[in-house]
C-alpha cells in the first residue's frame, strides 16, 4: 500500500512481529464494590458472634501483601458450640419436605448472582487470583451448584440410592484456598439438598468469601444452625473434624493433611471423603488439534496461578512434535499477562500466600538441581506481594522431584513419549490420580488412551472444565469420594 | 514473537495429489476449542488509550462496502466523500482503507476518489454465488481492472471445494491471481457455506498457496458471514503460513459486523493470535457499511467523553 492512512502509528508499533501487539492500558474493575468490616465473627447459629477467647488473626491480600481485615480464630469451644447448633438444627432441616429445602437453595443462587460482581472482587482481593476467573468461573460455577443441587432436593428417592435416603446429620467440611467460594459452594449444596446440617470451616488464607456467603445465607433466611462457619487454622480444622458431635467429614486440600484426617478418624468408622492432592498428565499426540492443544496446556498449569488439585502440571508430548509443540507453548507463555488481579485483563494473578510461594521456589530450584532446563517469561512482576513468573521445564526425568511431586504452582513439567503404551505408562507413574487430559483428533485412541488412565477424571481435547452436573475427584492418592453431579449426593446420605 | 524468513518459501504446488498431501497434514480444529478460545479473548477489555487508537486502527481498516442492486453513481460519490474523510466536522480522522463496489462501478468510485489515499476495490468472478465459467469471471476481473480497481475480491468455487475438487479451486484462484496483475486479490472463502473449522483452515491454506494477498471470510450474502471463531481459525492460518513461507497473507473480515465493540474484538483476535503484523489496513480489513457510522460515533464519545449522537454522522 502507497500511503498508509495512519502511518505514524504503524511505525511507533515497529513493524516487528510480537504477540499480544495491542498494549492493554491497565483496566482494573473497582474494588469499591466491597466494604469490608474491621473484624468478622464467627457465625454460629444463625448470627455472627465472637469467639470465646476473643482471638483473631489478619488475612492480606497476596497481590500487595497488605492485610485487609480481622477474623476470629475459632477455639476448641466455638467449634462446639457451632456442632451443637447444627446439631439442634439438624431433626427440623432433615424433617422438611424436599422441595422446601429446594427453596432454599434456590434463593442462595439467585442471590450470589445477584451479588457476582462483589463477590468476584472480593474473592480476588483475598486469594490473588485474577477477576477474569473470579468473575466467569468461580462465582457462576458457585451458583451454578446450588442451582443444580437444588433440583435434586426432592427428588433423592428417585437417585439410585434407594426408596427413602436419609442424611448423614452434620457435617463438618473444610475446605481449600484456591477456589474458596466455589469449594463451599461444592461442600454446602449437596450436603443441604440432602438434608444434613454443616459446620463450614474455611481455609486460613481465605475466609473471606465463606463469611460473605454466611451474609447470603441470612438474605436467603436458611433457618439458624443449618450452617455455620467457624474460621481458624488447622488447631480448628483438627477440633471439628474430632468432634464427637460430627457425623460425616468431607475434606478438600492436601495430600498430607488427608492422611492425617483419615487417620484421626480409623477408630471411629465416621463417613469420610476427601478430595486431595494431584499431579495431572496433559497428554498430547501427533494428531493433536494443536492450537487447542496448546491453550488446554495453558489452561491446564497456568489457570488460577497452577493452584488446582487437577492441574496438568505434567506435559506428556509425542517425540515427533514435542519441538513444535514447545515452540508454540514458549510462544504463548510468553504472551501471559501477569499482574493485578483486578484487572480485567490480567491473565495469571498473585501466588496466595508467602508459605505457598516458598514452597513453589524450593521444588523449581530442585528441578534445575536435578537438571531439567527451566523456561521461565520475562514478565514483569510486581514489586510488592507474592509473586511467581510461568514457568516450563524441559529434559525432565520421571524421576525428577518436579516430575513427581505436586507444585500447585504455575510450573509445567514435560516428558516425551514414542508409543500410547508409553504415554499411558508414564501418566500413571505417580502417586495421586484426580485428572488427566488426552489431545488426539482420533476417537478411538482417546477413549484407548482414557481406558487405561488411572485418574478420577480424563478430559478429551479439554482440560480444567467444570460443570455441576458432571462428578470430579480422584482415586489413589488423590482421595475417594465424588463431587458433583448425581453422583455427589451420595456421601451425603446413609445409604 | 512470529519469526518471518526473509525470503519467501511458498511451496510450488504441482498436482492435486500434492495439494491435498499438504492440506491433510494440517492440524485439525477441536470447534469446542477454538469457541472457547475465541470466547475468552472476547472478555479483553481495552480501555482508554488502547481504545482510542483501535478505534483509529479499525476506521483506518474498513473497505466501506455497498454491493446491492439498487447501487447507483450517485450513491457511490457520497460514499468516496465519507471514505475520504469519515468525520466531517474532525480532519485527525483517518481515511478509511477502500472503497468497495460491484465492478460497473469501479469508475465511477475512481474519479471521486483521485489525490485521496483511499484504494478502489472491486468484487468479481461473478460475485456473490461464483456460478460462472472461469472465461466468464476473468472476464469479470478484467473488466474491474480496466476501470481502475486497485483490490480484487473473488469468490471461491465453494461447490467444488465440498465436492473435492481442490485442484479446481486451486486452478481458478491462480487464473485470477494471473488475471489482477498487480491489483492485490482478496480470495473470499464463504465460510458459512464451508461450515466446518477443518473446512476453513483448508481452504485458508490452498487459497494463499494459490497466491492471495488476503484472504476474506464472507460476501455477506448468505446466513453466516465472519465469526470470531472463524477468524481465529484464519488468524492462526495466516500466521503459520508466515511462519513456515515467509510471506505474509492478509484477512479481511466481512459481513455482519455492524458495531465498534465487535470490531475491538477482532483487532484483539489479530493482535494476540497473530501478532501486530496484522494490525495494520495492509494486512487486516473489514468489510463492512454501517460499521464505520459506530466506529466514529465511539470515537467521539472516547475524545468529548460524553456519548455521541448519531446525527453528528453523515448517514452515507
Amino acid at each position: 500500500m502507497s500511503s498508509e492512512p495512519n502511518g505514524q502509528e504503524l511505525a511507533r508499533a515497529g513493524r516487528v512481529s510480537r504477540l499480544g501487539a495491542l498494549e492493554y492500558a491497565p483496566a482494573p474493575e473497582s474494588a469499591a464494590i466491597v466494604s469490608l468490616a474491621d473484624a468478622y465473627g464467627l457465625y454460629i447459629d444463625g448470627h455472627f458472634t465472637d469467639p470465646e477467647r476473643h482471638e483473631s488473626f489478619s488475612t492480606l491480600n497476596p497481590a500487595t501483601a497488605a492485610p485487609l481485615t480481622r477474623v476470629a480464630r475459632a477455639s476448641a469451644a466455638d467449634v462446639d458450640a457451632a456442632v451443637e447448633a447444627a446439631r439442634r438444627a439438624a431433626p427440623a432441616w432433615a424433617a422438611l419436605p424436599g422441595a422446601e429445602r429446594a427453596k432454599y437453595l434456590f434463593r442462595i443462587s439467585r442471590i450470589i448472582q445477584e451479588r457476582q460482581r462483589e463477590l468476584a472482587v472480593l474473592e480476588t482481593l483475598d486469594n490473588g487470583k485474577p477477576i477474569r476467573e473470579t468473575r466467569d468461573i468461580d462465582v457462576p460455577l458457585a451458583a451454578g451448584h446450588f442451582f443444580y443441587y437444588a433440583g435434586w432436593a426432592d427428588k433423592l428417592a428417585f437417585a439410585g440410592f434407594g426408596s427413602d435416603p436419609r442424611p448423614r446429620g452434620v457435617v463438618g467440611q473444610i475446605i481449600p484456598w484456591n477456589f474458596p467460594l466455589l469449594m463451599a459452594a461444592w461442600k454446602l449444596a449437596p450436603a443441604l439438598a440432602t438434608g444434613n446440617t454443616c459446620v463450614l470451616k474455611p481455609a486460613e488464607t481465605t475466609p473471606l468469601s465463606a463469611l460473605a456467603l454466611a451474609d447470603i445465607l441470612e438474605q436467603a433466611e436458611l433457618p439458624p444452625g443449618v450452617v455455620n462457619i467457624v474460621t481458624g487454622d488447622g488447631a480448628t480444622g483438627a477440633d471439628l473434624v474430632g468432634h464427637p458431635g460430627i457425623d460425616k467429614v468431607a475434606f478438600t486440600g492436601s495430600t498430607e493433611v488427608g492422611r492425617q484426617i483419615q487417620r484421626r478418624l480409623a477408630a471411629r468408622g465416621l463417613p469420610l471423603t476427601l478430595e486431595l492432592g494431584g499431579k495431572g498428565a496433559n497428554i498430547v499426540f501427533d494428531d493433536a488439534p494443536l492450537d487447542e492443544a496448546i491453550e488446554g496446556i495453558i489452561d491446564g498449569i497456568f489457570f488460577n496461578q497452577g493452584h488446582v488439585c487437577c492441574a496438568g502440571s505434567r506435559l506428556l508430548v509425542h517425540e515427533g512434535i514435542a519441538d513444535e509443540v514447545l515452540r508454540r507453548l514458549r510462544r504463548r507463555v510468553d504472551q501471559l499477562r501477569v499482574g493485578d488481579p483486578l484487572d480485567k485483563n490480567t491473565d495469571v494473578g498473585a501466588i496466595n500466600s508467602a508459605a505457598q510461594l516458598a514452597r513453589i521456589e524450593e521444588l523449581v530450584a530442585a528441578g534445575e538441581a536435578e537438571g531439567a532446563t527451566r523456561y521461565t517469561s520475562a514478565c514483569p512482576l510486581p514489586a510488592a506481594g507474592y509473586w511467581f513468573a510461568p514457568t516450563v521445564f524441559t529434559d525432565v526425568a520421571p524421576a525428577h522431584r518436579i516430575a513427581r511431586e505436586e507444585i500447585f504452582g504455575p510450573v509445567l513439567s514435560v516428558m516425551t513419549f514414542r508409543t500410547p503404551e508409553e504415554a499411558v505408562a508414564k501418566a500413571n507413574d505417580t502417586t495421586y490420580g484426580l485428572a488427566c487430559g488426552v489431545w488426539s483428533e482420533k476417537g478411538s485412541r482417546t477413549l484407548w488412551v482414557a481406558q487405561r488412565l488411572r485418574a478420577g477424571v480424563v478430559w478429551a481435547n479439554a482440560y480444567n472444565r467444570f460443570d455441576p452436573a458432571s462428578p470430579f475427584g480422584g482415586v489413589r492418592e488423590s482421595g475417594f469420594g465424588r463431587e458433583g453431579g448425581r453422583h455427589g449426593l451420595e456421601a451425603y446420605l446413609g445409604v | 514473537m512470529v519469526e518471518i524468513p526473509s525470503r519467501s518459501r511458498v511451496p510450488q504446488v504441482g498436482s492435486e495429489a500434492q495439494l491435498r498431501t499438504v492440506l491433510a497434514a494440517l492440524s485439525g480444529v477441536d470447534a469446542v476449542g477454538v469457541t472457547a478460545r475465541a470466547a475468552k479473548l472476547a472478555t479483553r477489555s481495552p480501555k482508554r488509550e488502547t481504545k482510542a487508537r483501535a478505534l483509529d486502527l479499525a476506521i483506518a481498516m474498513v473497505d466501506l462496502t455497498t454491493l446491492e442492486g439498487a447501487d447507483t453513481p450517485g450513491h457511490v460519490a457520497a460514499l468516496c466523500a465519507k471514505a475520504r474523510r469519515p468525520d466531517a466536522e474532525d480532519a485527525t480522522c483517518p481515511p478509511v482503507a477502500a472503497i468497495c463496489v460491484y465492478p460497473d462501478l469501479v469508475a465511477t468510485a475512481r474519479a471521486h476518489l483521485a489525490g485521496s489515499p483511499v484504494r478502489v476495490a472491486s468484487v468479481a468472478t461473478a460475485f456473490p454465488a461464483g456460478r460462472a465459467s472461469l472465461p466468464v469471471k476473468l472476464a469479470d476481473v478484467a473488466e474491474a481492472r480496466a476501470a481502475g480497481a486497485d483490490e480484487i475480491d473473488m469468490v471461491i468455487d465453494r461447490g467444488a471445494f465440498l465436492s473435492g475438487r481442490l485442484g479446481q479451486v486451486f486452478e481458478e484462484i491462480v487464473a485470477v491471481k494471473e488475471a489482477c496483475g498487480s491489483a492485490h486479490l482478496k480470495v473470499i472463502l464463504e465460510t458459512g457455506e464451508l461450515v466446518t473449522y477443518d473446512n476453513v483452515r483448508r481452504a485458508s491454506w490452498l487459497a494463499m498457496l494459490a497466491g492471495a494477498d488476503f484472504i476474506k471470510t464472507s460476501t455477506g450474502k448468505v446466513a453466516v458471514s465472519a465469526t470470531p471463531p472463524v477468524a481465529l481459525v484464519m488468524l492462526e492460518a495466516v500466521r503459520d503460513f508466515a511462519e513456515s513461507t515467509g510471506q505474509v497473507v492478509g484477512v479481511k473480515l466481512a459481513g455482519g459486523i455492524r458495531s465498534a465493540k465487535e470490531a475491538l474484538r477482532y483487532l484483539v483476535l489479530a493482535s494476540e493470535t497473530a501478532g501486530s503484523a496484522w494490525l495494520e489496513p495492509r494486512t487486516l480489513r473489514f468489510g463492512a457499511s454501517s460499521l464505520l457510522t459506530d466506529l466514529l460515533l465511539q470515537r467521539r464519545s472516547q475524545r468529548t467523553g460524553v456519548y455521541a449522537r448519531r446525527e453528528h454522522v453523515s448517514v452515507e
